[in-house]
């Protein structure tokens, strides 16, 4: 069975952005960028699964622009085979990215998609449930375990609650949570291995899909700042400000 | 320009992110109907049915939507989606997992977790952790988003109920998934999402025991339900629902008590709409207390066995 991984290039979470200063967007000029963590955990859970003998191939796709290379490069430092570049100009919504994961699972016929539950970005948490749509496929989101079984999956999901356990016919999406795995650093040689493998290079309109957006961004805004707080000595300070002052208890 | 809510509820009972998000639907549009979807939901639908400002409530009943997973919920939707302009739900764990579902059936884009109704096709949504704010339009034929209900009051129930339809739950979607079981965190202090006190602890409280010990009574004197951040969260300390912040849930209490939490990007962007933030860390530099309204710099096992002793 093959596992198709798809991954984004997105800025390091570390990072503390700006907004620009017209609200046409967030200055990206200069930062530093890395794969989405999630998706680095859907990588890492892709090539346990190769290493358990229940997947044969990882194959790894970004849609982004050139640089997303690196990020697919860091993929196959980790354990993946192969991987597939899908170059746009501009940034691409969900709904797009959806669209070409699903061409790109009619030609490689995967039994397994795992994304990330969300771009640390965008934070649309919406590709793997659009894919799954797309394809007619079950989806196991916010998973923290998987284990596959004959032609199907147990998913344990991350719910508001707690846990949930579903059973989902194969093929299926899986998207990940924190908790699936820790994802492995790629070692030195492996760095230097990855080189080598192959990296099919392709545009979003050899696949004939439009990457026009459907949603129009009128502005990006500074969100509200929260005025300057005090320091207080003791608890019977904090309790005499939090009655007093705040009168929240 | 009729709306329909894809409620949260666990069959006997609503939830309040419903009545939320139900706010936030009645900015959008006046006509709103919501949709029931479960097995032994009549409770449910009942409540829903008090809510002020409903039109009517759909209940559709069927195994395969007993627990609402995501394809059989997402067919029934689309099967109703021609009678609405706006389909939405809360942004909870069952909202996101079915509606970007439901949107790409559609052929449309969602807007996720808005926190603002600008009008009745501009919304506000946080992007990058909350650390920006995008303001976008949607001129798509149908509308499809979740709620971020932190911001949002939740409709009062009012005298007079709303009818209730039923209708076909179809079966469409229902061979995809099935349910196992849920492993559900069992507590008698508030829910997190709805609560007016937070008393929320991180990595700092070093083990399960020593969280419980030390920030359950704390909790238990004010009222509060019980948060924790990632780290906390991952190392055991707390079930994977207490997680507060960028991916886990996001809060806005009365007041929120973060105990040997750093204050991360992340788990920032989870609780800093809250009214009033405390933090307690022995670290003075720790960023929690950039956003803290009162800080005190000392360690959480001192502090907080005090704090409770004078509450
Ligand atoms: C993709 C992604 C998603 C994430 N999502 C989330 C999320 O949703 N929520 C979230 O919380 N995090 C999230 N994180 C993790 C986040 O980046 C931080 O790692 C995490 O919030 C740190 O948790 P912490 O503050 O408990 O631990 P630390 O950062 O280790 O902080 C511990 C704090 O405790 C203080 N301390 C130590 N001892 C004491 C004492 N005795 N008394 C008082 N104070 C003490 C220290 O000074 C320190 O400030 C995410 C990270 C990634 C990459």
């Amino acid at each position: 069975m093959k596992v198709l991984v798809p991954v984004k290039r997105v800025v390091d979470y570390n990072v503390k952005i700006r907004v620009k200063a017209d609200g046409t967007g967030v200055d990206l000029a200069n930062v530093k960028m890395s794969m989405n963590p999630f998706d680095e955990i859907a990588v890492e859970e892709a090539i346990r699964l190769k290493e358990a003998g229940k997947a044969d191939e990882v194959i790894v796709v970004s849609i982004g622009p050139a640089q997303a290379q690196d990020v697919l490069r860091t993929a196959l430092a980790m354990g993946a085979d192969r991987a597939i570049l899908i170059t746009t100009e501009c940034p691409v919504e969900p709904l797009t990215v959806a669209k070409l994961l699903k061409a790109v699972a009619a030609q490689e016929e995967p039994g397994l998609v795992i994304l990330g539950k969300q771009a640390i970005d965008d934070d649309s948490n919406q590709t793997g449930q659009m894919l799954a749509a797309l394809l007619g496929w079950s989806q196991g989101t916010f998973a923290s375990a998987l284990e596959l079984g004959e032609g199907r999956a147990k998913v344990t999901r991350e719910v508001d609650g707690g846990l949930q356990a579903i059973e989902i016919a194969l093929p299926a999406i899986v998207t990940a949570d924190l908790r699936l795995n820790e994802p492995r650093y790629a070692s030195l040689p492996n760095i230097m291995k990855a080189k080598k493998k192959p990296l099919d290079q392709k545009s979003a309109e050899d696949f004939g899909v439009s990457t026009a957006p459907r949603l129009k961004v009128l502005r990006v805004e500074e969100p509200a700042a929260r005025a300057a707080g005090v320091k207080v000595g003791s608890v019977g300070e904090l309790l005499d400000k939090l009655k007093t002052e705040a009168g929240v208890i | 320009m009729a709306i329909l809510l894809f409620a949260d509820h666990d069959n006997g009972t609503l939830s309040e992110q419903t009545a939320k998000a139900l706010t936030a639907a009645l900015q959008i549009g006046p006509e709103v109907d919501i949709l029931i979807a479960g097995k032994g939901a009549a409770p449910a639908a009942e409540a829903a049915a008090q809510l002020t400002g409903v039109r009517s409530v759909l209940l559709a009943e069927s195994d395969a939507l007993e627990h609402r997973l995501a394809e059989a919920s997402a067919a029934l939707i689309v099967g109703l989606a021609a009678g609405y302009d706006t389909v939405l739900a809360p942004a909870t764990t069952t909202g996101k997992n079915v509606l970007p579902r439901v949107a790409a059936l559609l052929d449309v884009m969602q807007i996720s977790e808005i926190t603002e109704v600008v009008s009745a096709d501009t919304f506000k949504r946080p992007i990058y952790a909350g650390n920006a704010i995008e303001v976008v339009q949607s001129t798509e034929a149908k509308k499809v988003l979740t709620v971020r209900t932190a911001g949002f009051a939740a409709a009062a129930a009012g005298a007079a109920a709303a009818p209730i339809k039923a209708v076909e739950a179809g079966t469409e979607g229902a061979e995809l998934s099935s349910f196992l079981e849920n492993m559900l965190s069992s507590s008698d202090r508030p829910e997190l999402s709805s609560a007016k006190i937070i008393v929320s602890g991180g990595r700092a409280l070093g083990s399960e025991e020593k969280f419980r010990e030390v920030i359950n009574p704390v909790a238990d004197k004010l009222g509060a339900a019980v948060g924790a951040s990632r780290a906390a969260v991952d190392a055991g300390y707390a079930p994977n629902d207490f997680q507060v912040g960028q991916t886990g849930k996001v809060v806005a209490p009365d007041l929120y008590v973060a105990c040997g939490i750093s204050g991360a990007i992340q788990h920032l962007a989870g609780m800093k709409d809250s009214k009033i933030i405390v933090a307690i860390n022995t670290d003075e530099d720790a960023p929690i207390f950039q956003v803290a309204d009162y800080g005190l710099v000392g360690d959480l096992f001192d502090v907080l066995p005090e704090l409770e002793r004078q509450l």
